[in-house]
């Protein structure tokens, strides 16, 4: 995790920090293009730090009328595995295929 | 207790624990579609546009999911969150399509409970619970090692959790395996989820430190997974206390990690993964919207709360008049505990048939290793079985032999008991010559017993066993044979 700076500037460490998070790979002219927008949305976004907020409750969603939306626990039909697998890039015997992500030991 | 205590020594290290429980919640479908929720079926074949993260599908939370979880929030004491939202915790796995999981982050469904174990010798123990959110199941990946593949199956995907954490009030790996055995009973009594760890229905982390005794630093978390068992999870955590004591009287630091129980060898091994800090960037799902949990609902899923094993505990007491063990035993799992009751409607002496739940029952559910459900006996059968034997119409031994495969072959008692013949002789008038001829052929016994040797009255009772092939009925036979004796 990288620690923010206190005057909100993004490094190109940041960048690439938060490039590796997304899993994307930037090149170095990337690279400064991306931390100039970046630094540019946190400065626009640090204008709310003007608002004072001390007695506002979050908010975490923006439909603010809408809440409690459930379904109930009744089963729906399922797609087929055919179905499933059918934009799957490699498949086998049902299965999605990746490249292996643990390690032999 | 004094003698024992002269063997303890001051500990050195004070040990301190803490489990992170996933329980998979038994609701009909999956928490964000309607998917089935079950176990066993082909590989992704329980499969949707939102449990496979397909762009433009939405989720919907799954109401009876979101009832179980303030279930279990209210039976674990626990504060209940008035307003409820979902967060994006983001990784990268191949067993999460979307590249995040929906969970919960800083407003967990419930928050600040405890639960209370027992330890040896009868004090009881506050474990806190720190909090239990819903969240959804990752996918089922497969290795093929050494080949370059791993394989994928989302049914999983999306199954309800709830997380339950404890507070790290746990001292000892056996008072984790003590809580473990609790929030399983309770959650067992709540019936949320069957809790089975071989098919992966509970699963547990374990958090472990060592400090100095008394100090107030806390040393170096590490962290235990794969643990498949309750046993195992005592296990390790006493391989890590082993361990740990070893490295710090040897001065070595403590790294924080993450270690791999291994059922085989029985040690933990540390993962050795990129020492790189997760950084899951949660932040509020935007296709949930918040919930907000009314008074009325907590009040409506309370009076869903069954009978829990505290008030139990005491109706038996005093509806049944049994032991404190027995009751225990009977208590330890709601279905034992149904059983037990359901039977004695039938057969009503609670002593007697606890004696049968708790010998005869509980041997074959050890031998079996599963449910009460699974041995196929019902209340009835049982009743029936045990009718049998104490109206003397078969022996207390064939009663067990009857039960046993009665539980093995599905038949019913009755035909097993006629087609073996297994029905005792209890009729004095078919017993009388052969009761005779016993007394006629053994003098010396007749005399011994005559002169107050009370043994001689076993053999004699053997003898006519002997003469009817074990059909005569014991008790009657004694009777008659003392009758004409004396
Ligand atoms: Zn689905």
């Amino acid at each position: 995790m990288i620690e923010r700076t206190s005057d909100k500037k993004i490094t190109r460490d940041t960048v690439r920090y938060v490039a590796d998070l997304a899993r994307i790979s930037l090149g170095e002219e990337e690279t400064d293009i991306f931390r100039e927008h970046l630094e540019q949305i946190l400065k626009y976004v640090e204008q709310l730090e003007e608002v004072d907020t001390e007695n506002v409750i979050p908010t975490t969603h923006v439909l603010s009328s809408m809440k409690n939306i459930f379904r109930e626990d009744i089963p729906a039909p399922s797609i087929s595995p055919e179905e499933a697998l059918s934009n799957a890039p490699d498949k086998a015997d049902g299965f999605f295929k990746v490249p292996r992500v643990i390690k032999e030991r | 207790m004094r003698a024992g205590k002269v063997l303890f020594k001051m500990a050195k290290y004070d040990t301190v624990i803490g489990l992170e429980t996933h329980l998979q919640l038994s609701t009909e479908t999956k928490i964000f579609c309607g998917c089935g929720n079950v176990f066993g079926d082909p590989p992704n074949s329980r499969v949707c546009p939102v449990c496979l993260g397909h762009p433009g599908s939405l989720p919907v939370l799954n109401r009876k999911a979101f009832e179980y979880a303030i279930k279990v929030a209210l039976a674990l004491g626990c504060g209940v969150q008035r307003t409820v939202k979902f967060d994006r915790k983001n990784y990268y796995y191949p067993d999460l399509p979307k590249n995040y999981q929906i969970s919960q982050y800083d407003m967990p469904i419930a928050y600040d409970g405890k639960i209370k174990i027992t330890l040896p010798g009868g004090v009881h123990k506050v474990i806190g619970i720190t909090r239990a959110h819903l969240e959804e199941d990752a996918g089922k990946l497969l290795h093929d090692i050494p080949g370059p593949s791993s394989y994928v199956d989302l049914n999983r995907t999306g199954t309800p959790l709830l997380e339950i954490v404890s507070e790290p009030d746990i001292s000892s790996p056996e008072e984790a395996y003590l809580y473990l055995v609790e929030l399983k009973r309770l959650i067992r009594y709540l019936g949320v989820s069957d809790c089975n760890m071989e098919e992966g229905s509970l699963r547990c982390d374990a958090n472990i430190s060592l400090k100095p005794a008394g100090a107030a630093v806390l040393g170096s978390k590490v962290e235990i997974k794969n643990l498949n068992s309750f046993k195992a999870v005592r296990e390790a955590l006493n391989f890590e206390v082993a361990r740990q004591t070893e490295a710090l009287d040897e001065g070595e630091a403590i790294p924080q990690e993450t270690r791999l129980w291994h059922e085989e060898q029985r040690v933990t091994i540390s993962m050795r993964t990129k020492e790189e800090a997760q950084d899951y960037r949660y932040f509020p799902d935007p296709d949930l919207v918040p919930f907000e949990v009314s008074s009325g609902v907590i009040e409506s899923v309370r009076e869903t709360l069954p009978e829990l094993p505290a008030s139990k505990q005491e109706r038996f007491l005093g509806q049944y008049g049994l032991g404190e063990k027995d009751i225990e035993l009977l208590i330890s799992d709601i279905d034992l505990a149904d059983f037990f009751e359901k039977t004695v409607k039938i057969f009503s002496d609670p002593q007697v048939v606890c004696n049968w739940v708790k010998g005869e029952v509980m041997m074959h559910l050890k031998e079996q290793g599963e449910s009460i459900e699974s041995l196929g006996l019902s209340p009835q059968t049982l009743a029936e079985i045990i009718q049998m034997a104490s109206s003397g119409r078969i022996s207390g031994l064939s009663a067990k032999s009857v039960l046993k495969e009665v539980i093995g072959t599905g038949r019913s008692a009755e035909d097993i008991v006629r087609e073996r013949s297994l029905e005792q002789v209890s009729d004095k008038g078919e017993l009388e010559g052969i009761v005779d001829s016993v007394i006629a052929d053994n003098q010396k016994s007749v005399n011994d017993f005559r002169s107050g040797k009370e043994a001689a009255i076993g053999f004699l009772v053997g003898q006519v066993m002997k003469k009817t092939s074990g059909k005569a009925n014991p008790k009657v036979a004694g009777e008659m044979l003392r009758k004409r004796i004396i």
